[in-house]
């Protein structure tokens, strides 16, 4: 079956073909399989594209923290994963990280920020703040993305290092790019 | 009076004649109860991340339904990440089944006692979350029983293994995860190229 989405080739106008369309698009010419998240309002596209594809299970976490487990688990069998989840679920991560580390385990992780730009609650923000500072010292290399534009050139990047070089990539959304919370 | 199995008797009989059967082991003393029935390529040991081992059950049994996954951890790690049976219950893998050794106690940190000591049971939270199968065993008869659900059962299984709360002479596998991860790619992988990352 072709995927419904090509990179080279956009079949949509601009404007519909919106930055989780673009991440969706590089996850099937990665060939990502499992895809694990906590719902959440910024990824609710890419999460429902996800759902959507009888090539890509998708797992709902009650916790972030089972993510990295997931993913151990997916690799261990040959199959591509990758994480969705906000800032905040970073933090709920941070010991989970280690067996991916330990083992060399290809992780990608999409991060949409909150607690940095227009949020309406300053809850977010301690967590927000130090998300990227947390993978860094959990073993990640980090990437931001501030524009939609971006997004294709970065998480292709991000599914290369990360699936063909057994590395741990995050790519963090920015707040302004996601959407405002209010 | 209340029975209760010999760990080491248990795991040894639940995985005789193993086969191809995939098998976790989570963090303390379960890790030393499987390598103490002999060190297997389709073994993955897990030496850090507590809590985790359900779900590198499930991201293993759903990227590989054409085999048999086993975890095999303690009922302190179970517990750590205890709502993974949720997340299982709601993939329902036909192929996965999670075997809780339940002494009561966190064996390698001095036997404190566990919530399951107080009477909290998991079976009945595993049966909460949807496992097609459950069964708790405390007596050694059993095992063969067991073992056959490992292989044939109707997944997701949960186990109850109520094993008597000592702490047998420590069995050590390999420390290099790298290594452990390799070899259960290599011993395991439908594309053996899978097992390293390449370009492309």
């Amino acid at each position: 079956m072709d995927d419904p989405i090509t990179l080279s080739s956009p079949t949509r106008s601009d404007a519909a073909f919106t930055w989780p369309d673009r991440i969706y698009a590089n996850f099937k010419h990665a060939r990502v399989r499992q895809v694990g998240y906590v719902p959440d309002t910024g990824h609710a596209r890419l999460i429902t594209l996800c759902q959507a594809d009888p090539e890509i299970i998708d797992v709902v976490l009650t916790t972030e923290a089972e993510g990295p487990g997931l993913v151990a688990g997916a690799a261990l069998g040959g199959q591509r994963a990758a994480l969705l989840m906000q800032s905040s679920g970073v933090g709920n991560c941070i010991n989970m990280f280690s067996l991916l580390q330990n083992c060399g385990f290809p992780c990608l992780i999409l991060v949409t920020m909150r607690g940095e730009f227009a949020d309406f609650n300053p809850w977010q923000v301690p967590m927000g703040s130090i998300a990227e500072q947390t993978l860094k010292l959990s073993g990640f290399l980090t990437n931001r993305i501030d524009r939609p534009e971006d997004v294709d050139e970065v998480v292709a990047s991000g599914c290369d290092m990360a699936f063909n070089g057994n590395l741990r990539i995050a790519i963090l959304l920015s707040q302004r790019m996601v959407g405002h919370r209010r | 009076m209340t029975t209760a199995l010999n760990r080491r008797e248990f795991v040894a009989g639940i995985l005789r004649d193993r086969g191809d059967l995939l098998v976790v082991g989570g963090l303390g003393s379960p890790t030393y109860d499987i390598a103490a029935c002999g060190d297997h390529p389709l073994n993955f040991y897990i030496w850090s991340a507590m809590g985790s081992s359900l779900m590198v059950g499930l991201g293993l049994a759903l990227a590989r339904p054409d085999r048999r996954v086993a975890v095999i951890t303690g009922d302190g790690e179970a517990l750590m990440g205890i709502g993974s049976l949720a997340t299982i219950g709601a993939k329902q893998p036909g192929n996965l089944a999670i075997v809780v050794l339940d002494n009561a106690h966190y064996g390698a940190t001095g036997m404190q006692p566990s919530h399951t000591k107080a009477g909290i049971d998991l079976a009945m939270v595993a049966r909460g979350c949807r496992f097609k199968t459950m069964i708790e065993v405390s007596e050694p008869e059993r095992s063969a029983e067991t073992r056959e659900l490992l292989f044939a059962g109707d997944g997701p299984i949960f186990v109850l293994a109520r094993v008597e709360a000592d702490d047998p002479p420590r069995v050590y596998p390999s420390l290099d995860g790298h290594a452990t991860k390799l070899r259960f790619m290599q011993a395991s992988a439908k594309d053996a190229s899978l097992c390293f990352g390449r370009p492309g």
